[in-house]
């Protein structure tokens, strides 16, 4: 990370060069054919955003559905199909490709790589995700509708009692998970091989070190979702039994298989947003990081327990006790790395000149919301509370917590973050502070009463309630809506820097920002560091 | 680094992915409507899309693949290039791993804990007496709780000479190694043929012990969860050896008809090699788990 003036000056050398013949492709066959890290990160980052309407859109279903108690809009079955496919949606295209797409602007920026490690195969990662989203979503307009087994797909509900949509579901899932292999890959590769020299590990940006772990989770959890959604399709097409009992399987056993994958996939889509709330932080409290190497020990801890907690999600299934002991120590154990990065986090603002632009606001609204999230996962560790939280809208709380607030939250503070660096120009501070306002104060509209009707026993994935819950469900659609509303403030920030309306960036673009993406012109030039730099 | 650094080479543009895209999305949609029509016992069109997505596959395999050695006999490649191929390749094994490891846990599963619950251990007494009375937990299980039986299929026999072919080959794979290493090109080409006629072989014998298991044992892929993992294990493990026997024989062909690989330089063959020894591990964990014990 830290870099001196004879680096900066190398850099700008090199630049001058590249810019001398750094001539873009055009047209269509740009995007199709690009083997352009910058080009990629933005096809992923765009089709993200893409993915965040068309599965915010089903959440206004599912909103619309739920604002008054009884069957208003939709039938039960296509409310679950909502649900469901809302789930996968911004999961698998949303999240966790917005991540890809920050990773592959910013991790050869960062070490100052000429690209990606293998960038055709970078591309083929990118263009297999609107495919095997189009087989998803065709889904909802066959005949027997899409998925409506949950995100989660649970045996038998996914197999004995699943409709044709359901093969179509597991190719769908095959294409993500080849997609998300190769890009974790790639990522990996380019970190162990293409580092700068002097860029040693110690010296890498957080955001690097976490997407590294992140990517070692994907590789070794991606298969087993793939193993896992073969078994179904055989369970429901070719008539084996590894998820139900008369054959000798096991429901339990897809809870398990599932979740082993499930857990780690919960922090694949965290920890980049730690790497990238890392960055943030202490560009605009003036400070250096505090603690770098807890951090880094604290998010490979997080990433070794991912492993070993995936049955705290199946209390109520059927565990022996001395099981769901283990899991509700090694869940609680957690609390401890991450509340060591929560600590850093404060530490490093402690005391700092700190200035309040929209990244940092989204980053501060990580910290403090992304902790509720935390909590309220602490409480669901705990096995007799969880008997009474399991299934209700507590749990829907809790993690949309961590994963709006947490997770969407990260993202977005990034794009502000480093928009400037990919567009050139500043995005409207005025826009982003509104946006920023409107999205705090909808959000907690949104999810916060989530937690009061999920204690006081409100069910999840039903598309009615008891009358006691009217007015707060009520209150929570006028907050999806008003959430979903906020978003468009975002895209209008977005599309003013992509026309290049605005102030013009210059090339540190925040006020002493550390690292080698700040020594780099703005815009970032087409080809970076195809000399490498030497970082001191 | 410093003077004696060599370009890292980016490839400009290609066309191969968006291909690749389209042929797998052609085999996913293909694959979900053939066996949406199979489970009606219908026709549909699914079947010529599989069709149409395995020919663009291998059409951009083999389009891609031949940039790669023509930009690698142009000696665009510098060592570090060689070492993001030498990295990919081991994170691609890895993930086939942990593939395998999602069967191989739903096997121990099965066998340590759900069978064994349904005859009511553990505190599951009442699951046995209500439920399946009269079920008897034994593994491999030759009667499931709903009633299906089968035999056990035993290790001695085909899956015995099958484990001593496959180890057999990668001793050879090793032989034909030594001799890129050693310039023996002769040698090379003689144990690189005969480990693909050894893989093609196991397949053969594995095609009979399937026949023998249908016709003669009653062990079918629907025949309780000790058909189940056999058939997915020993299949997905089947498909994985077909896989690494196409490989090796392009490998082979590679090296016949264009010449290709020096004593420094043969990356394309080290990593058909590392392929062939994780399916013979991927066989040994098989033989041990699915068959011997």
């Amino acid at each position: 990370m830290s870099t001196d003036n004879s680096n900066t000056l190398d850099v700008n050398a090199d630049q001058q060069h590249v810019d001398h013949h750094d001539h873009k492709p055009t047209g269509i066959t740009r995007w199709l054919y690009t083997t352009n890290h910058k080009d990629i990160g933005t096809l992923y980052l765009l089709f993200s955003l893409t993915m965040l309407f068309i599965g915010g859109s089903l959440a206004m279903v599912i909103r619309a559905e739920l604002f008054q108690p009884g069957l208003q809009f939709v039938d039960p079955h296509f409310f679950n199909q909502m649900t469901t496919v809302h789930g996968l949606v911004m999961v698998f295209g949303a999240i966790m490709p917005a991540f890809v797409g920050l990773a592959n602007w910013m991790v050869p920026l960062m070490i100052g790589a000429p690209d990606m490690a293998l960038p055709r195969m970078n591309n083929w990662s990118f263009w297999i995700l609107p495919f095997s989203f189009f087989i998803l979503l065709s889904t909802l307009f066959m005949e027997g509708g899409g998925p409506a087994a949950g995100w989660t797909f649970y045996a038998p509900l996914s197999t004995t009692y699943s409709n044709d949509s359901t093969a179509f579901f597991v190719f769908s899932v095959h294409l993500l998970g080849i997609s998300s292999i190769m890009g974790a890959m790639n990522v990996i590769v380019t970190i162990f091989n293409l580092r700068a020299p002097g860029m040693t590990w110690m010296k890498m940006p957080l955001f690097v070190w976490t997407w590294l772990i992140t990517a070692f989770l994907l590789i070794a959890v991606m298969p087993v979702l793939a193993g896992t959604v073969t078994m179904v399709l055989t369970d429901k097409y070719f008539g084996t039994s590894f998820f139900d009992a008369a054959g000798g399987g096991d429901p339990v056993m897809f809870q398990h298989i599932f979740w082993f994958f499930g857990h780690p996939e919960v922090y694949i889509m965290i920890l980049p947003a730690f790497g990238i709330v890392s960055s943030i932080i202490p560009t605009f409290a003036r400070k250096p990081l505090f603690g770098y190497e807890s951090m880094v020990v604290a998010t490979a801890s997080i990433a070794f327990l991912s492993f070993i907690v995936w049955a705290h999600h199946m209390f109520t299934t059927g565990m022996p006790v001395a099981a769901e002991l283990f899991f509700m120590y090694t869940t609680m154990l957690i609390a401890v790395p991450t509340g060591v990065k929560v600590f850093n986090w404060v530490a490093t603002m402690w005391r700092g000149s700190m200035t309040f632009e929209t990244p940092m606001m989204f980053a501060v609204a990580f910290i403090v919301l992304f902790t509720i999230g935390g909590l309220s996962g602490l409480m669901l560790a705990i096995i007799p509370a969880d008997f009474q939280y399991q299934d209700t809208y507590f749990v829907v709380a809790h993690f949309h917590y961590v994963l709006v607030t947490g997770a969407l939250f990260g993202i977005i503070s990034g794009v502000y973050f480093w928009i400037p660096k990919w567009t050139g120009v500043m995005y409207s501070e005025r826009l982003g502070q509104w946006h920023f306002w409107c999205s705090l104060i909808s959000v907690n509209m949104l999810f916060f009463p989530m937690h009061f009707v999920g204690l006081a026993g409100m069910p999840r994935r039903i598309p009615d309630y008891a009358l006691q819950f009217a007015d707060m469900n009520a209150f929570i659609s006028i907050g999806a809506a008003l959430f979903g509303l906020s978003q468009l403030i975002f895209v209008w920030c977005v599309v003013r820097c992509m026309r290049k309306k605005g102030e013009k960036a210059s090339a540190e673009v925040w006020e002493g920002a550390q690292g080698l993406e700040w020594q780099i012109p703005s815009p970032a030039p087409y080809h970076t560091f195809q000399t490498p730099p030497k970082v001191k | 680094m410093g003077a004696a650094y060599q370009k890292y080479y980016v490839p400009h543009q290609s066309s191969w992915p968006i291909i690749g895209a389209i042929a797998l999305f052609l085999l996913g949609y293909g694959a979900a409507l053939w066996i949406n029509a199979l489970a009606k016992d219908q026709h549909g069109v699914g079947i010529f899309l599989i069709v149409a997505g395995f020919a663009l596959l291998f059409y951009m395999l083999f389009g891609w693949f031949s940039n790669i050695i023509d930009e690698s006999m142009e000696g665009l490649y510098s060592q570090q290039m060689d070492r993001s191929f030498r990295q990919g390749m081991s994170w691609f094994i890895f993930s086939e791993i942990m593939f395998f490891m999602a069967f191989f846990c739903a096997l121990f599963y099965a066998r340590t804990i759900a069978v064994p619950w349904l005859d009511g251990s553990g505190n599951n007494a009442m699951t046995a007496e209500v439920l399946w009375p009269g079920f008897e937990a034994i593994w491999p299980l030759t009667k499931t709780p709903g009633g299906i039986e089968t035999q056990v299929m035993p290790w001695e026999g085909i899956p015995l000479y099958n484990t001593l072919i496959l180890l057999a080959s990668s001793v050879t794979l090793q032989f034909a190694h030594m001799g890129i290493e050693q310039r023996k090109y002769t040698q090379l080409g003689f144990f690189l043929l005969l480990t693909i006629i050894l893989g093609i072989t196991f397949l053969f014998l594995q095609g009979q012990e399937y026949v023998h298991s249908y016709h003669e044992l009653g062990l079918r892929l629907d025949s309780g969860v000790y058909g189940n993992t056999f058939f997915l294990l020993t299949g997905f493990h089947g498909l994985h050896v077909t896989l690494g026997a196409i490989f090796l024989t392009v490998i082979f062909l590679r090296i016949i008809i264009k010449g290709h690989f020096t004593p420094e330089r043969h990356f394309g063959f080290q990593a058909a090699a590392w392929y062939w020894h994780f399916v013979d591990v991927v066989w040994l964990n098989l033989f041990v788990f699915v068959y011997v014990l």
